[in-house]
């Protein structure tokens, strides 16, 4: 089959993609192994929020219009989002379509999928930053009679076997599900590495309502100093929730905090001595953040309208932070892995990827592979490319892009 | 983060070659095998507990390289120990290690920073239950189990700015990390 423009991945990005192609009369199909919005449908966990208020949410043809424009989705209200986005913007949507390999042919792209082949001159790669859990290879040294669990198979509290549970990450995955096992009764151990500290509120506004303003979210990958560093980043510690969730909360609320999961042999876990310097960095860049904050209100003369400045409290590091658990007599009965989540684009048969596997690109244009391009990855054009909102700026520069690319 | 700009006026200068180490990383992450490096200490029973340690080599750029002189380190026991205290015990080589090493790192992530560094003095202390090392107590463990480094500094910079470049020393630290984090070791007989 013939199609100018293959999007794979019918989510928020590959479905704004649609549209712009849509505006632009690009003969385009889009691709879906399971259905709209699948992600949100089979892999997030029940008590999953936005960590994103519902204002953020506008995709290009469909304004935000949630009724509670501060509050924070749920997984299923994303699904219905996006099926609904789908429909508003009439997306030439195929799905329960596999897409098997990805080859280069000619000037064009041979698209093999489980229902058959696609031939197009441009590929748009939509399937998300979150496609697989990364689950560390020390999980090995873990013996049957501790349960494991990936956000994917994480399905509330009901679904961990009674007892202790290990979170290992403390980023927007781990201090989430900390707060709903704790809140469930359960004995919680959270391993801290580093992190993002960030207020739900400051002087009365969402965090992202500072980021949308100072222009935080707006900085380019072409701008930033050290992309990669910034494209690696953690989420930060939020929760979508008007009660906020930081480390000194989850304390507070009887987690017990230690260094970073360094290694595991035969159920005794060994954990970093570094916890009271990474929980440092946090509060002191969040300090700064609060800082740079407080000198824009001050600058554009927002004073007045906002609650006075303020500072967090320190995270409280325990005095002996434990270095070695032994899992079993210590009456943790499951390791939760929150240690991040990385793309998948691994069926694509095409030489694009750095020595870290990682698809290389200048926001969003795939290096050496004209007519290719990449959706919805962390600092992909901007801060905002990791958000949903994100899509509109980034997909309206890709689609003008691709439309150059097919008439060249 | 964003650079503090030196005043043009009075240039920042720690004695740091930034601009050398910046250039490095870029170079060395489109090479990664030129960026293995290996260090190498050897190390001669004097008699007793004594013992003399060189360093005068190591590998690195693909190349063998020679320190600009052979140093030598004396390592002994201390009187109270019934031995001869010829020299440092191994224990406080670790924490001079670690002291010269976040020490280098302040001077650097100064010198990127913009802060001009009058002066820096760190002590550093590891408490020790010495049961573990003679085999006194199986519950105790041989080695530090809790190391403290204060830092003095003099500079011009705020304690924010100072803390945050404490911190960021220990991020860069070769052997904060080697201390906090396990590391494989195998010690065989030639």
């Amino acid at each position: 089959m013939r199609t100018s423009a293959v999007v794979i991945g019918a989510g928020h990005a590959g479905l704004a993609m649609s549209h712009r192609l849509t505006a632009r009369g690009v003969d385009h199909v889009v691709l879906d192994r399971g259905r709209i919005g699948e992600s949100w449908r089979s892999k997030r966990w029940p008590g999953l929020r936005l960590l994103t208020p519902n204002w953020m949410l506008g995709l290009p043809g469909q304004p935000a219009g949630q009724p509670d424009l501060d509050g924070y989705l749920t997984a299923t209200d994303v699904a219905l989002l996006v099926g609904a986005y789908a429909e508003r913007v009439a997306a030439p949507v195929r799905t329960n379509v596999e897409v098997r390999t990805v080859r280069r042919v000619g000037h064009s792209y041979d698209v093999a999928t489980d229902d058959g082949a696609w031939r197009a001159d441009a590929v748009v790669l939509a399937t998300g930053a979150a496609a697989s859990p990364v689950v560390p290879g020390y999980a090995a040294g873990l013996s049957e009679s501790i349960a494991q669990r990936t956000p994917f198979e994480y399905q509330g509290p009901a679904s961990v076997p009674d007892g202790g549970v290990l979170i290992v990450g403390a980023s927007a995955t781990g201090v989430q599900l900390a707060a709903e096992l704790r809140a469930a009764g359960r004995p919680v151990t959270l391993a801290v590495g580093e992190h993002v500290r960030l207020p739900r509120r400051y002087r009365g506004r969402d965090v992202f309502w500072w980021m949308h303003s100072t222009g935080t979210l707006d900085a380019r990958h072409d701008e930033v100093d050290d992309l990669s560093r910034v494209r690696r980043l953690p989420s930060p510690q939020l929760i979508g929730s008007s009660v906020p969730v930081d480390l000194g909360s989850l304390v507070d609320a009887g987690v017990r905090l230690t260094g970073r999961l360094v290694g595991i042999d035969r159920d005794v876990a060994r954990f970093s001595g570094s916890l009271r310097n990474v929980c440092a960095l946090a509060d002191l860049k969040m300090d700064r953040f609060l800082l740079r904050a407080d000198e824009w209100a001050t600058r554009s003369g927002f004073d007045a309208a906002l609650e006075a400045p303020e500072r967090f409290a320190r995270t409280p590091v325990p005095n002996r932070p434990v270095l070695s658990l032994d899992l079993g007599a210590d009456g943790i009965r499951t390791v939760v892995w929150a240690t991040g989540f990385r793309p998948d684009h691994s069926w694509l048969g095409l030489p694009v990827f750095d020595r870290h596997g990682r698809i290389r690109h200048h926001g969003g244009v795939v290096a050496d592979a004209t007519g290719l391009y990449v959706l919805g990855l962390p600092m992909l054009r901007t801060r905002a490319s990791t958000y949903i909102h994100g899509a509109a700026a980034d997909t309206a520069v890709l689609a003008d892009h691709l439309v150059t690319t097919l008439r060249a | 983060m964003t650079m503090i700009t030196p005043d043009a006026t009075r240039p920042v200068d720690n004695g740091v070659n930034v601009e050398a180490l910046l250039g490095a990383r870029e170079a060395l992450s489109d090479a990664p095998s030129a960026a293995q490096f290996t260090w190498k200490a050897t190390c001669t029973w004097q008699h007793g507990t004594h013992s003399r340690s060189t360093v005068d080599g190591f590998t690195g750029l693909g190349i063998d390289h020679r320190h600009t002189s052979s140093y030598t380190f004396d390592v002994d026991h201390p009187e109270c120990f019934a031995s001869e205290d010829k020299g440092a015990t191994p224990t406080e080589y670790l924490l001079v290690g670690l002291a010269g090493c976040l020490t280098a790192a302040v001077a650097s992530v100064a010198q990127h920073r913009g802060i001009q560094l009058r002066s820096v003095t760190a002590t550093v202390e590891g408490e020790m239950n010495v049961l573990g090392i003679l085999g006194g107590d199986p519950d105790v463990r041989n080695g530090f189990d809790r190391i403290t480094a204060r830092f003095a500094i003099d500079a011009d910079a705020s304690r924010a700015d100072l803390e945050a470049l404490l911190a960021q020393s220990q991020k860069r630290s070769a052997v904060f990390d080697t201390v906090t984090n396990p590391t494989d070791i195998s010690v065989e007989l030639v």
